[in-house]
């Protein structure tokens, strides 16, 4: 590590006898021989993952400056202060410290607010990086476990904003706590001690916002930080995933040095994040609680929104009919809370966390992949995808739907009514329409490698004929349209042996092989290089009998066009 | 003709099947296509122009520079803006909160403007290997473990083993046994099914407690009513919470009063419970024409005019009516108690 040729500055040397000190005590150069070269591929969507790392970050150090002025507390005192409207209200301390912290800490207020946006951009870049996860292909093996560990993390997550979001004690945060309650009573025969449990005693008590204190500021930051350990040790370990394209294959990674590049690019980036969080911190107001007032179990405001990530639930909630609570021999059984606030939430996040092993087991397919696909290469998938977040899209609607009926003056009933035909119908409509966009933008990459780009530039033939003039894709261009494979159902072996024994397992695997049936039976194949050629002495024919013969070799067509050569080399020239 | 522009002579196959190899079907065509192989690297400005070069490290400097003066406008603002009014703490919170956005957006802007223009953007390839350990590697770990095994002499000892499993199931409860039977302090569930009134408890109003007579309740009028007394409870909260009421006056040839509960209303005024047999929002809007209560939760909604029974929303239940007469003052009072639990349905309420 000391060996330099060139005569060392003094910034130089200065380094070299730290990295040395420090090398003689850890050995860390074994870790920046094996970290700092690592290559990284780069996409903008790769940077996702990276804006929830961000604003998890910001999340702990806007978070430890609050832990400094916040009480966690529900003795009652009196409000003394330069708010005035709520000069003399009786609070709890949390509430009064919020105040306090709001108005006479300096750059409280600030810190409150950018914690704040930061929860809710946290959220959001987790669920897209979500969704970009899943719908590349990116959790397919190795990476199955990271996917849960991720999934873990968005739990985790909604854990964290419940939490804090129930923290100040005003009257938003204390009807959100109510709602909780009742949902903890409507579980069958645990639920009364439940909500005893998490209260300790009846609602709202008095001890429950020290115990939410101690899960949102140690608990679950804890469970967060250890895991978003793992989620990149494994991202490490794994290396990370491509897109296609030339050269990029499932056995290298193709990309920019951690050091200097990611380093500079990664840092530059968190500051970016950070910074854009202040920026809304700055400008837009957020939760701004001396509005609301202190709890109270009486008031509530109409039109009051909980936190984005949460929608889902109130409008499932909403769109429940009521007549689902059934008394089954005395004991009441509240289906109306329990399928709404239980059971589809559980199914949606049961679907989310066990895909990877779904497909896996009717794919059959058990080799690595480092290559991502392209959305509509898989259409089952990415139709299922979408059809999972329309569902979560109607429930958000639903949990705004007061906002749309004072907002378009539409009969508030009406638009419940339409919900909740659509948390059924528009899912399937919505996987229905995207397996079609999929399979014809596959036909359309087809298409062009078959018969290249239209040039429009229009040929008149001799004979009179016209012909639209087709430029053929360069070999990059190409390679990114046939580099899939179409994967298909799986074929199971027969239920019984040649002996006619009935095999073991037969059953299991031919329910695998419906469900593997009803994901891949609709496919297009990519082109290969027989079909190419086929088309293009296809459109060499068109081309002989309309040209004069000397031109001839110079036409290569495909169908009814013409195909211009170009220079494969020549990339810069694509279109 | 158009399509003689370049002087071309490669036959028209090699187009499509240049640097195919790999597995070569029937007619001498390879099945699939092969990987071109990595795109040429193409130079960016700064790599081409020392000028462009020049020019993206002073915008870097300059990013640097934007970044020192946020912090500064930040100090200047912590130092010399007070606080005290509304106004006073928002300018405060822009100046504050717009130095550090700068701060922080000159730091992070710079650096990726710098690692995009000025460092190499020559892409690197590295090897994948699969993920599972070498077949060597995977042999000694085996090995390792069936050497710790019988290092550990308790192949053939089962009693051994049980006891160490029970043990260690078992200790987990000395903190689980406390915690979970502590947290829910005295488990009386039934604290649920009362409420703090009883009979003779005066009507008031919520929040300062002045108690109602029936003459100053007007017709299509609502009142939000607490129990005159709820400032004695031990728990004022906890007992609010179940408490609330809305006291509702109709013309009485609109009401249509349920069986059983002939005397439960006075003059056309009726008592129900706030609190949504939903999940438990506070049932606040009231709708005086069709004399429908909303709740702003989910949106559940009630006729008062006919035992608030659920006409809309996730609710099953109606809410629960506290029977009301007048003492000998004139004040509005509660018959007893409600005579079913309030609020959300849990699994033994009717038991
Ligand atoms: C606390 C929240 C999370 C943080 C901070 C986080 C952070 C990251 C980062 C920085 C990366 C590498 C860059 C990238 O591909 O974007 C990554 C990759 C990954 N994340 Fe997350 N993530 C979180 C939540 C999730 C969730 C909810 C899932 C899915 C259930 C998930 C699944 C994955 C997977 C499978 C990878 C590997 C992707 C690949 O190599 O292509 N993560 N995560
Ligand atoms: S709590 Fe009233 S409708 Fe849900």
């Amino acid at each position: 590590m000391t060996t330099t040729t060139t005569t060392p500055t003094r910034t130089g040397r200065a380094a070299a006898a730290t990295a040395d000190y420090l090398d003689q005590r850890t050995s860390v150069g074994g870790a920046v021989k094996e970290f700092a070269r690592k290559v990284f591929p780069d996409h903008w969507s790769f940077l996702l993952g990276e804006v929830a790392l961000y604003s998890f970050v910001t999340l702990l150090i806007s978070g430890a400056f609050l832990t400094m002025f916040f009480v966690p507390s529900m003795a009652e005192t009196e409000y003394t202060g330069p708010f005035a409207t709520q000069e003399g209200l009786h609070m709890t301390e949390a509430y009064a410290s919020t105040l306090r912290l709001s108005f006479e800490v300096r750059g409280g207020l600030l810190m409150r607010q950018i914690h704040h946006w930061a929860a809710l951009i946290f959220m959001a870049s987790i669920v897209v990086h979500m969704m970009r996860v899943f719908f590349t292909g990116a959790f397919r093996k190795p990476r199955e476990l990271n996917w849960v560990v991720g999934f873990t993390l968005l739990i985790l997550g909604l854990a964290a904003g419940f939490t804090g979001y129930s923290l100040p004690d005003d009257v938003l945060s204390g009807n959100g706590l109510r709602i909780t309650d009742g949902v903890v009573r409507s579980i069958p025969i645990v639920g009364s001690y439940l909500s005893y449990m998490i209260f300790g005693g009846e609602f709202p008590g008095t001890d429950l916002i020290p115990r939410l204190y101690t899960i949102h500021i140690l608990l679950v930051p804890a469970l967060i930080l250890a895991l978003i350990g793992l989620h990149l040790l494994f991202v490490v370990l794994h290396k990370h995933t491509q897109f296609p394209g030339s050269g990029r294959t499932d056995k290298n990674v193709v990309g920019y040095p951690l050091f200097p590049v990611y380093v500079a690019k990664a840092g530059g980036f968190f500051f970016v994040v950070f910074g854009v969080l202040a920026l809304m911190g700055a400008t837009m107001s957020i939760n701004p609680v001396w509005n609301y007032g202190p709890y109270d179990p009486s008031p509530v405001s109409a039109g009051a929104q909980p936190d984005w990530y949460m929608l889902f639930l109130e409008g499932s909630l909403r769109l429940m009919p009521g007549g689902a609570e059934v008394v089954i021999a005395g004991y009441t059984l509240s289906l109306n809370v329990l399928i709404p606030a239980v059971v589809v939430p559980g199914l949606l996040f049961s679907l989310l966390a066990l895909y990877p092993f779904v497909e896996a087991a009717v794919s059959g397919d058990k080799r690595e992949h480092h290559v991502l696909d392209r959305p509509r290469n898989v259409p089952f998938r990415t139709a299922f995808g979408v059809a999972v977040l329309t569902a979560f899209f109607v429930l958000v609607l639903a949990g705004s739907n007061d906002l749309i009926a004072t907002h378009f003056r539409m009969s508030l009933n009406d638009i419940t009514g339409v919900l909740r035909i659509a948390f059924f119908v528009a899912p399937v409509a919505a996987f229905w329409m995207t397996k079609r966009i999929c399979l014809s933008l596959q036909r359309k990459d087809r298409e062009l490698v078959l018969h290249g780009h239209e040039s429009a530039r229009i040929v008149r033939f001799a004979s009179g004929e016209y012909i639209e003039v087709h430029k053929p894709l360069d070999e990059h261009e190409r390679w990114l349209r046939v580099q899939h494979e179409a994967i298909r159902p799986l074929e199971i072996e027969p239920a019984e042996d040649a002996r006619g024994v009935r095999r073991k397992g037969y059953r299991s695997d031919a329910l695998k092989q419906r469900v593997s049936r009803w994901f891949y039976e609709d496919r297009v194949e990519p082109v290969t290089p027989a079909e190419l050629v086929a088309a293009h002495s296809h459109g060499e024919h068109d081309a002989l009998e309309a040209v004069p013969v000397e031109q001839a070799p110079q036409l290569t067509g495909g169908g009814r066009h013409l195909v211009e050569p170009t220079d494969p080399d020549a990339g810069d020239r694509r279109a | 003709m158009s399509t003689h522009d370049h002087g071309h002579d490669r036959p028209q196959g090699d187009v499509a099947l240049r640097g195919a190899g790999g597995t070569v079907g029937a007619a001498g065509v390879p099945a699939r296509f092969e990987d071109p192989g990595l795109e040429p690297h193409r130079p960016r400005r700064s790599d081409l122009d020392p000028k462009a070069a020049k020019r993206a490290e002073r915008q870097t400097v300059v990013l640097f520079g934007v970044s020192i003066l946020g912090t500064i406008v930040f100090l200047a603002g912590y130092f010399l803006l007070p606080l005290g009014s509304s106004e006073a703490i928002l300018r405060s919170n822009l100046a504050l909160g717009l130095g550090l956005a700068f701060a922080l957006l000159g730091i992070g802007t710079a650096a990726v403007h710098w690692a995009k223009s000025l460092m190499s953007d020559h892409e690197v390839v590295d090897e994948r290997h699969p993920v599972q350990s070498s077949p060597e590697v995977r042999e000694i770990a085996v090995k390792a473990l069936q050497d710790g095994v019988a290092d550990a002499n308790v192949g053939r000892r089962g009693v051994l083993k049980g006891a160490l499993a029970g043990s260690l199931a078992l200790f987990p409860l000395t903190i689980a046994v406390p915690l979970i039977g502590e947290l829910g302090e005295d488990w009386d569930v039934s604290k649920f099914k009362h409420t703090w009134w009883k009979a003779g408890t005066r009507l008031a109003t919520d929040p300062d407690a002045r108690p109602i007579k029936a003459s100053d309740v007007t017709i299509g009028s609502v009142v939000h009513v607490i129990p005159e007394d709820l400032e004695e409870a031990e728990h004022v909260l906890d007992e609010k919470a179940k408490a609330i009421v809305l006291l509702i006056r109709l013309d009485e040839r609109d009401l249509k009063p349920l069986p059983g509960r002939e005397g439960w209303a006075y003059q056309g005024i009726v008592a129900y419970s706030k609190v949504c047999t939903h999940v438990g929002c506070p049932v606040a809007l009231y709708e005086q024409q069709t004399h429908h209560l909303l709740c702003p939760c989910h949106q559940s909604t009630f006729d008062v005019s006919e035992g608030a029974k659920v006409v809309f929303g996730p609710a099953k239940r109606p809410l629960p009516q506290l029977p009301i007469e007048v003492d000998s003052e004139g004040y509005l009072v509660a018959q007893s108690d409600f005579t079913e639990p309030v609020g959300p349905s849990f699994w033994e309420r009717l038991k």
